[in-house]
C-alpha cells in the first residue's frame, strides 16, 4: 500500500485530484447545466423566431426575414404601443397603492396588539387564493346585470356601472383587483423589515419632539429604504407580467376592445390565437429586454445612491 | 447531512461492492481518504442512476417503436356529444380490448392543446375532436391531420354516403377526407311565448317584426331585455353570419374578395348592433360569448335570444334554466335576403397525422359516428350530420317540435359556413367582428366596416 504514494500518479489519479479540488463546481454542475440550458434554449430559439416569418406551425418551412418583425412591431401603433401602455398604466398604478396601502397596513400591525394573529391570518387570505379562481370570483361579482358589486351600489343608489365589460373601466377594475390580491404581500414583506428594526432611532426622535408623521418620515422609512427597493422590485416584475386575472376575465385579445391587453396577452393572443411565432417572438423579446432595462435602472439607480 | 449520507454509503459500497477495486488510492493519507471515496461514490451512483435511466428510456422506446399499442388516447370538447360518448365506451372497450385514455377540454383549453402538442409533433394523441371551420383549413395545411380517404370507403354497412355534403365538405381538403362531421350546427331564434303573448304579438318571422317584438318586451317588462346574443368581437361573429347572410351579404364576395364593407353588410352590422344596443341589456358587455349571453336568457331576463341550436338544452333543462316551460323555437327571422341561417358542422373527428395507431383510431371515429350513436347522441339533443338520422323518425323524437321545424327549415337553404373561411380564422374574426362591438356601443359601425374590409383583404391577398 506505501508503494503507491511514491509511484507516478495515472490519468484516474490526476483526474480525481483534479475534481477533488473542484467538486463543489463538479458536483453542481449537472444542476447548474440544467437550469441554465434551461434559461438558454428557449431564449434563443425564441430570439431565432423573432428573426424569421413562421406562422401557421413552427414546423413548417419559414424565411429569415432579419429585423423586419422588429420594425413592423415597432411600428404598430393600433396593438404593440396601446400594450406597451396598459402594461405600465396596470403595474405603475397597483404597484403604487399596493405600497401606499402596504405600508399602512404594516405600520399598524407592526406593533403588538390584541387578535394580532387572526388579523395577520385573515389579510393573507387574498395572497394564497389561485388567480384564475380570485379572477373568476371577481368575475361574479362585477358582472353588470347579475353581479353582487352593483346591487351594493343599487342600495346607496348609485347607477349600476359597467365594471369589467367596460371599455374604459376594465383596466381600472382589474387594477383593483391585483391591489386586492397583492397589497398582502407588500405587508408582508414590509411588516418583515420593520421588524427587523431597532426602536432606539425612533425613541431618540420622540425625545427630540418629532410627531408622528416626522418620526415615520425622516427615521422609519429612510432606514426601512432597502425593503421598500426589494419590494418594488419583486411585485414590480410580478406585476409586469400579470397574465393570470386578465385572461381569466377577459379572454384571448384582452376584451372586445384590447381594453386590458397587456404586452403578456398580447404576445399569448400572437401566438396561441394567431399562430403568428415570428410575431409574437419578437414581442417577447422586446417585453423582455424591457423588463431587464427597467431593472437596470432601479439596481444601478441604488447603487449610484449608495456611493 | 448530504456528506454524511454519503460517507456511510462509502464503508458500505467499500466493504461489498469495491472492496478489491478501491483499494488502491482509498488508503492514503488522512484527509484525502474521504474526499476521494466521496466523489467516487458519488460519481458511481450518478453513474449508476444515468444508466438506469438510460435503459428505461430505451424499453420505452422499444415499446412505442413496434407500432400500434393496446391504448388509444382521445382528446375531446366538452360538449353533450362527448357525454354521451363517454358513457357508452366501456362497450368499445369491451368489443375492440383496447383501453381508452380520454383527455377532455374546453373549446379555448383544447385549441392550446393542440397549438403546442401538434406544433411538437406529437405522438401522444391518437383521435382529436376538433372544429372544420376554425382549425381544418390550418391543420390541413400543417399536415397535423392523417388522410382517411380509404378508411371512410372501407365499410360500406357504416357508410360515408350517409353524411351530409355540406359538413362532409368542411372536412375534405384537396380531394383528401381529414374528418369525420359528428356535430351541426344551425342557428335558429329562442324566444319567450309567454312574453310575446302578454305583448299579443306572433312570433317575429321577419327582421322588421324580429325588431318591434324586442321593443314591445323591453319595454313592458322593466328589466327584462327585449334581445341578447353574443356580443365578443370574435364570438359574436358566428352568430352574426345569419343575420350578415339574411340581409343579403357575405363575409367573402364570389371573387374571393372582402365583402364586409357592402351595403347588405353595413345594414347587418347596424342592425344587430342596434338590436343589442336599445333592446338588450343594460350596461351590456362587450365580452359575451354563449355562456353569457345563454345565461341573460335561461335566467329570465331577455325575451328574444338568437343561437346554435345544439344548444338548445340549456334552455329547455329546467335543471339550467329557469324558462324552460316556456320557450319557444323558430327559424331566423327573414330580411331583405330572405331566412338564410348557416348550417355548418361544429366539430369532427380526425387522427393526429404522426399516431402510431391510426388503424386503432379509425375503429374508434367509426364506432363513435355509427347509425346507432349517432341516434343516441341526437336523442340526448346534439343534431348529428348522418341523413338518415334525421329522416328517421326517433332522430328527433327527443326535440321539442317546433325546434325540429326550425332546423329543418334552415338544413334546406342553410349557408355552410358561419365565419370566414380562410386559413387565419381567429384573426379574421376579430376583424370582421369589430364592426359588430362598434355597432354595440353606438360607434359609426359602417366607418368600422370599411375599416375591417381593407384589413380583411389584406388577409386573403395573404393566403
Amino acid at each position: 500500500m506505501t508503494t503507491m504514494v511514491s509511484t507516478k500518479p495515472t490519468v484516474w489519479e490526476n483526474f480525481s485530484t483534479w475534481a477533488n479540488r473542484h467538486r463543489k463546481w463538479l458536483f453542481a454542475s449537472p444542476a447548474m447545466i440544467f437550469v441554465g440550458l434551461l434559461i438558454a434554449v428557449p431564449l434563443g430559439w425564441t430570439l431565432y423566431l423573432s428573426i424569421t416569418d413562421s406562422e401557421g406551425s413552427v414546423r413548417a418551412e419559414s424565411n429569415v426575414v432579419g429585423l423586419n418583425n422588429y420594425v413592423e412591431v415597432l411600428s404598430d401603433f393600433d396593438r404593440f404601443w396601446p400594450a406597451v401602455m396598459r402594461t405600465f398604466v396596470f403595474t405603475g398604478g397597483a404597484l403604487a397603492i399596493e405600497m401606499v396601502l402596504g405600508m399602512c397596513i404594516a405600520l399598524l400591525l407592526w406593533r403588538p396588539f390584541r387578535g394580532e394573529k387572526w388579523v395577520r391570518v385573515a389579510i393573507l387570505l387574498p395572497l394564497v387564493a389561485t388567480p384564475v379562481a380570485v379572477g373568476m370570483m371577481w368575475r361574479l361579482i362585477f358582472d353588470p346585470n347579475i353581479g353582487f358589486a352593483n346591487q351594493v351600489l343599487s342600495w346607496v343608489g348609485i347607477p349600476a356601472q359597467p365594471w369589467l365589460s367596460g371599455q374604459y373601466t376594465a383596466l381600472p377594475t382589474l387594477m383593483f383587483v391585483d391591489i386586492w390580491q397583492w397589497t398582502p404581500m407588500v405587508v408582508l414583506m414590509l411588516l418583515a423589515g420593520l421588524t427587523s428594526l431597532s426602536d432606539e432611532p425612533d425613541e431618540a426622535a420622540r425625545i427630540d419632539g418629532a410627531n408622528a408623521w416626522q418620526r415615520f418620515w425622516f427615521v422609519t422609512l429612510p432606514l426601512l429604504r432597502a425593503t421598500v427597493i426589494v419590494t418594488i422590485v419583486l411585485r414590480g416584475i410580478d406585476a409586469l407580467k400579470t397574465f393570470d386575472i386578465l385572461y381569466a376575465t377577459k379572454g384571448k385579445g384582452g376584451g372586445s376592445f384590447h381594453e386590458v391587453e397587456t404586452l403578456n396577452i398580447y404576445a399569448f393572443g400572437l401566438s396561441f390565437d394567431y399562430n403568428d411565432y415570428g410575431i409574437a417572438s419578437t414581442v417577447l423579446i422586446l417585453f423582455f429586454l424591457l423588463i431587464i432595462a427597467i431593472m437596470w435602472v432601479l439596481t444601478y439607480r441604488r447603487k449610484a445612491n449608495r456611493s | 447531512m448530504f456528506y454524511w449520507v454519503a460517507f456511510s454509503f462509502e464503508t458500505d459500497v467499500k466493504m461489498h461492492l469495491l472492496g478489491s477495486v478501491a483499494q488502491v488510492p482509498v488508503l492514503q493519507i488522512g484527509d484525502t481518504v474521504k474526499r476521494h471515496s466521496v466523489f467516487r461514490v458519488a460519481a458511481i451512483v450518478a453513474a449508476t442512476v444515468i444508466a438506469v435511466g438510460t435503459l428505461t428510456a430505451c424499453g420505452a422506446g422499444a415499446s412505442d417503436g413496434d407500432g400500434a399499442s393496446k391504448t388509444l388516447r382521445v382528446t375531446l370538447a366538452n360538449h353533450v356529444w362527448t357525454d354521451t360518448i363517454k358513457s357508452k365506451l366501456p362497450e368499445f372497450e369491451a368489443a375492440t380490448g383496447l383501453t381508452v385514455e380520454l383527455s377532455q377540454y374546453g373549446e379555448d383549453q383544447l385549441s392550446d392543446q393542440y397549438n403546442v402538442k401538434l406544433n411538437a409533433g406529437t405522438d401522444e394523441i391518437d383521435v382529436m375532436m376538433y372544429r372544420p371551420l376554425q382549425e381544418g383549413k390550418l391543420f390541413a395545411k400543417n399536415g397535423y391531420l392523417a388522410d382517411l380517404s380509404d378508411d371512410v370507403d372501407s365499410n360500406a354497412d357504416w357508410d360515408w354516403s350517409d353524411f351530409q355534403p355540406g359538413p362532409v365538405g368542411s372536412t375534405t381538403h384537396d380531394g383528401n377526407v381529414v374528418g369525420v362531421p359528428i356535430i351541426t350546427e344551425q342557428e335558429v331564434l329562442y324566444y319567450r311565448k309567454d312574453l310575446l303573448a302578454k305583448a299579443g304579438l306572433e312570433v317575429p318571422t321577419t327582421m322588421v317584426e324580429l325588431e318591434a317584438a324586442a321593443k314591445a318586451i323591453k319595454e313592458q317588462n322593466p328589466g327584462v331585455a327585449g334581445f341578447v346574443a353574443r356580443t365578443g368581437k370574435s364570438a359574436a361573429v358566428t352568430q352574426f353570419s345569419s343575420f350578415l347572410y339574411s340581409f343579403g351579404g357575405d363575409f367573402i364576395d364570389e371573387n374571393g374578395d372582402s365583402a364586409i364593407a357592402s351595403p347588405e353588410a353595413k345594414e347587418a352590422y347596424a342592425f344587430y348592433g342596434k338590436l343589442i344596443r336599445e333592446y338588450g341589456p343594460d350596461n351590456v358587455s362587450t365580452d359575451m360569448s354563449w355562456p353569457e349571453a345563454m345565461a341573460i336568457f335561461t335566467q329570465g331576463q331577455a325575451g328574444l335570444y338568437t343561437e346554435a341550436d345544439s344548444l338548445y338544452k340549456n334552455a329547455t333543462d329546467p335543471e339550467t334554466s329557469k324558462v324552460s316551460d316556456t320557450v319557444g323555437f323558430a327559424p331566423m327571422p327573414a330580411g331583405p335576403g330572405g331566412s338564410v341561417a348557416y348550417n355548418v358542422p361544429s366539430w369532427a373527428l380526425g387522427v393526429n397525422a404522426e399516431s402510431a395507431n391510426s388503424a386503432e383510431a379509425w375503429k374508434f371515429i367509426e364506432w363513435a359516428t355509427s347509425q346507432e350513436l349517432t341516434l343516441a347522441v341526437q336523442q340526448d339533443g346534439v343534431p348529428g350530420a348522418r341523413q338518415s338520422v334525421w329522416e328517421d323518425p326517433a332522430g328527433t323524437s327527443t326535440y321539442p317540435a317546433d325546434l325540429a321545424a326550425a332546423i329543418s327549415t334552415s338544413s334546406k337553404n342553410g349557408v355552410g359556413h358561419d365565419r370566414p373561411l380562410v386559413i387565419k380564422v381567429p384573426e379574421a374574426r376579430e376583424i370582421v367582428g369589430d364592426p359588430i362591438v362598434v355597432a354595440i356601443t353606438g360607434g359609426d359601425s359602417d366607418a368600422a366596416a370599411n375599416a375591417a374590409s381593407d384589413a380583411f383583404q389584406g388577409i386573403l391577398d395573404d393566403e
